[in-house]
């Protein structure tokens, strides 16, 4: 079997067991390429349909192309999306100015809580991936999330065979990772592979382009002239550079992103 | 698209503090696989904290691994030479990990098998060994790691390779080779060590590229367990993944534990261009049926004419018990194999093997934690599974206790007392087995009652029945 033939059953496995064995699912929906891969492969493990909702936890600080993009793929694709925004936080004027890592966790963490407890959601697919940073290398496909949305990653269960975490107390949650094991260029790849929709935030203009998409206040741009699908399958077969350099929450702390997905950020 | 070989996974064990993690570490930094900024940031933590700086950090991601200088939970890694690409899983080495450490081995095909060349072959390093040979991993490199702290002297090497050659042999597990390294000082890693140069082999990172590729199970009869069947539209499609052999449109299936017949109408998908009338082992993949039974998850199809599976309610298994909680007689659990899920208890304990010494209980009253065990397994409902020695993905299950998978196994032997073979599997026993007069099946009422050595006569006698 082909590299990527092989990873996507290996994803459309873990969405099909998601749906069978979880209750009340929900997928992440970041607009970013990892999540609209994740959507791709659910399309394709459900033919066509996709039977639960997507949902954005939205900071309103993201990148203002990033909404615009939201609304019309949502629009054009008929999905069904939950948008959520911790407006109190925002209220009481949590910015990054407070700190990267606390501005994270009310925006994105605690917005994500508020969600999953308001809808009651028993499964949340996200599109992480191990090869992004440390924490996730160490992540297991059926990851469970106590009461209070913690990651006890000191005391993971075993996970063999495909045999995934499906029973737990009512009132915790599974985030499940269908993407774990894809690397950054593999999810390139099957992008070109599958000539799947992206938005064009990641295409060099101007000698820039993102790599990594997030809010406009904490991710930046890289130097480059890769403006085609190819040009950025090459450049990253190159590059040195960590896919995350950009993300300036990731800089706070040795440890910032285990810290932060430990209290349940994504 | 390109000419590599298809990748391969592999686990690194051994004993805690072997080194595991620094070989791992020392072969990426060496072979340039490393972002930037890794390197820079385990330094700069070194410099933080006052410690040397390790390569086993650059794999051992939390703050708890690097404060206590061991390895938590698995890391898998990709890794890639112009032969191929890798994942290599690295695996912690103390007890207390056992579980973590097996959930890196079962992901696995091969192993590098890490043994300190001053401490030599521990507790561990046996067990992770046993663990090797009972999750069928038969692909193994020892690496003979720390060749500094001995002086780089052969005799060491000799001697660790002999101890523990040894012992493998027992467990009918051959290393394919033995490697002399320092994963610290870079020795054998990603080029010859110039420290042994009584040492002819090939440097760690050459050696990965002579190990053997996936076996591929294409050609073997099929496994397609049902995980979902969808009626999201005027389809009914049921949905799986085929874990051996291959389908296509037109083939006649049988359904188990049933053995219900009927035909594949088609393979569905989503886009036209995904279009296609057969599909192979890998693969998630969906049918549509012509005879629309009331199919469900969990049930194993197979092409008519194909070894069908075995199908009981009770059998004998090699397990691995991971719960805090001992696996107890007169209790409960759920059984998951493939995709099926039954309630099972405990019907005997065989034998209880020390993994680390060899030695064995009889007559135990449970099974605890980091226990192996050789014991029969009584299920509520009939299942459908193969041995594991046939058929991998359906001959090996995990056992649940309340909310956690605290057990795995393997399927030895079908439980002869009581087990009820369908009609299927007793046409096909008769008619494909060489049974030649040792072992036959003796029939009560339609049913299989149990295999017994008898005389040929008896039983083309039974075939003569039309059972
Ligand atoms: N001198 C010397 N020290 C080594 C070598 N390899 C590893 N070490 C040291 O041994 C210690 C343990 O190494 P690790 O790589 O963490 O061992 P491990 O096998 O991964 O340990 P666990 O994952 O916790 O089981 C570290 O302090 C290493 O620096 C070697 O080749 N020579
Ligand atoms: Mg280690």
């Amino acid at each position: 079997m082909e590299h990527l033939d092989q990873l996507e059953a290996e994803s459309i496995y873990i969405l099909r067991e998601a749906y069978k064995k979880l209750g009340k699912l929900g997928m992440l929906w970041s607009i970013g390429k990892d999540s609209t891969v994740l959507l791709w492969l659910a399309k394709k493990a459900f033919y066509g349909h996709v039977p639960f909702p997507f949902i954005h936890v939205d900071t309103k600080r993201k990148i203002p192309e990033m909404i615009v993009y939201r609304d019309k793929i949502a629009k054009e694709l008929g999905l069904d999306l939950i948008v959520h925004t911790n407006q109190e936080a925002i209220d009481a004027g949590i910015g990054p100015e407070a700190g990267r890592l606390l501005c994270c966790k009310a925006l994105k963490t605690d917005g994500l809580k508020q969600v999953v407890h308001q809808y009651g959601f028993d499964g949340l697919i996200v599109g992480v991936r191990r090869d992004e940073e440390g924490s996730r290398s160490k992540e297991r496909v059926f990851s469970e999330r106590k009461e209070d949305d913690a990651w006890d990653y000191r005391n993971q269960p075993p996970e063999l065979w495909d045999q995934f975490k499906t029973d737990f107390p009512k009132g915790h949650h599974i985030r499940v990772h269908p993407l774990l094991a894809w690397n950054e260029i593999d999810i390139w790849e099957y992008i070109r592979q599958e000539n799947i929709p992206i938005i064009d935030l990641y295409f060099a203009k101007n000698g820039k382009r993102y790599r990594s998409l997030g809010c406009a206040c904490c991710t930046g741009q890289i130097d480059s002239e890769a403006d085609t699908l190819d040009k950025i399958i090459e450049e990253l077969k190159t590059t040195k550079t960590n896919e995350r350099a950009g993300r300036k929450q990731d800089q706070e702390d040795s440890y910032a992103m285990q810290k932060l997905r430990k209290e349940g950020y994504m | 698209m390109n000419e590599k070989q298809a990748g391969l996974n592999i686990v690194v064990v051994g004993h805690v503090d072997h080194g595991k993690s620094t070989v791992l570490g020392r072969l990426l930094y060496d072979t340039g696989a490393l972002p930037s900024g890794a390197v820079e940031k385990v330094k700069k933590i070194a410099h933080d904290t006052g410690k040397p700086f390790e390569y086993a950090y650059l794999l051992d991601a939390f703050e708890e691994e690097q404060q206590q200088g061991i390895t938590i939970d698995t890391t898998q890694i990709q890794f890639s030479t112009k032969k191929r690409d890798y994942i290599i899983i690295d695996a912690p080495g103390h007890k207390e990990f056992l579980k973590n450490m097996i959930s890196g081995a079962a992901n696995a095909e091969a192993a590098l098998l890490v043994v300190d060349a001053h401490e030599g072959v521990q507790e561990q390093s046996k067990r992770h060994a046993y663990m090797l040979s009972l999750l069928g991993i038969r692909k193994v490199y020892v690496l003979v790691n720390k060749m500094d702290l001995v002086g780089y002297r052969e005799e060491a090497f000799r001697r660790i390779a002999g101890v523990l050659g040894e012992f493998l042999s027992t467990l009918d597990v051959h290393p394919l080779l033995y490697l002399p390294v320092s994963g610290f000082c870079g020795d054998n890693i990603a080029e010859k060590s110039r420290n042994m140069p009584w040492y002819k082999g090939k440097s760690l990172l050459d050696s990965l590229d002579l190990m053997e590729g996936k076996t591929r199970m294409g050609d073997s009869a099929l496994r397609f367990p049902i995980q979902d069947v969808y009626k999201f539209d005027d389809r009914r499609i049921i949905a799986g993944r085929i874990e051996a052999g291959h389908l296509a449109a037109g083939d006649r299936i049988s359904i188990y534990p049933g053995g219900r017949e009927t035909t594949i109408a088609s393979i569905a998908c989503w886009q036209e261009k995904d279009k296609k009338t057969e599909a192979f082992a890998g693969e998630s993949t969906g049918i549509q049926v012509q005879d629309e039974f009331f199919n469900q998850r969990g049930e194993i199809i197979t092409r008519v004419g194909d070894v069908p599976p075995l199908v009981s309610k009770r059998f004998r298994a090699s397990i691995f018990w991971m719960g805090r909680q001992p696996l107890k007689f007169h209790k409960k659990y759920k059984l998951k194999l493939a995709t099926q899920e039954v309630e099972a208890e405990l019907a005997a304990i065989t034998k209880i093997i020390d993994a680390a010494e060899l030695t064995s209980r009889k007559d135990a009253e449970e099974i605890r934690i980091n226990d192996v065990a050789e014991v029969i397994l009584q299920l509520k409902e009939e299942i459908a599974f193969d041995l594991f020695r046939d058929f991998q993905a359906t001959g090996r299950f995990v056992l649940v206790d309340g909310y956690d998978v605290a057990g795995g196994g393997i399927v030895s032997a079908v439980e002869e007392e009581g087990s009820l073979f369908s009609e299927r599997t007793m046409r096909y026993i008769m008619e494909h087995l060489p049974l030649n007069g040792e072992l036959t099946v003796v029939v009560k009422d339609g049913k299989v009652e149990r295999l017994e050595r008898v005389e040929k006569e008896v039983f083309s006698g039974i075939d003569g029945e039309g059972i």
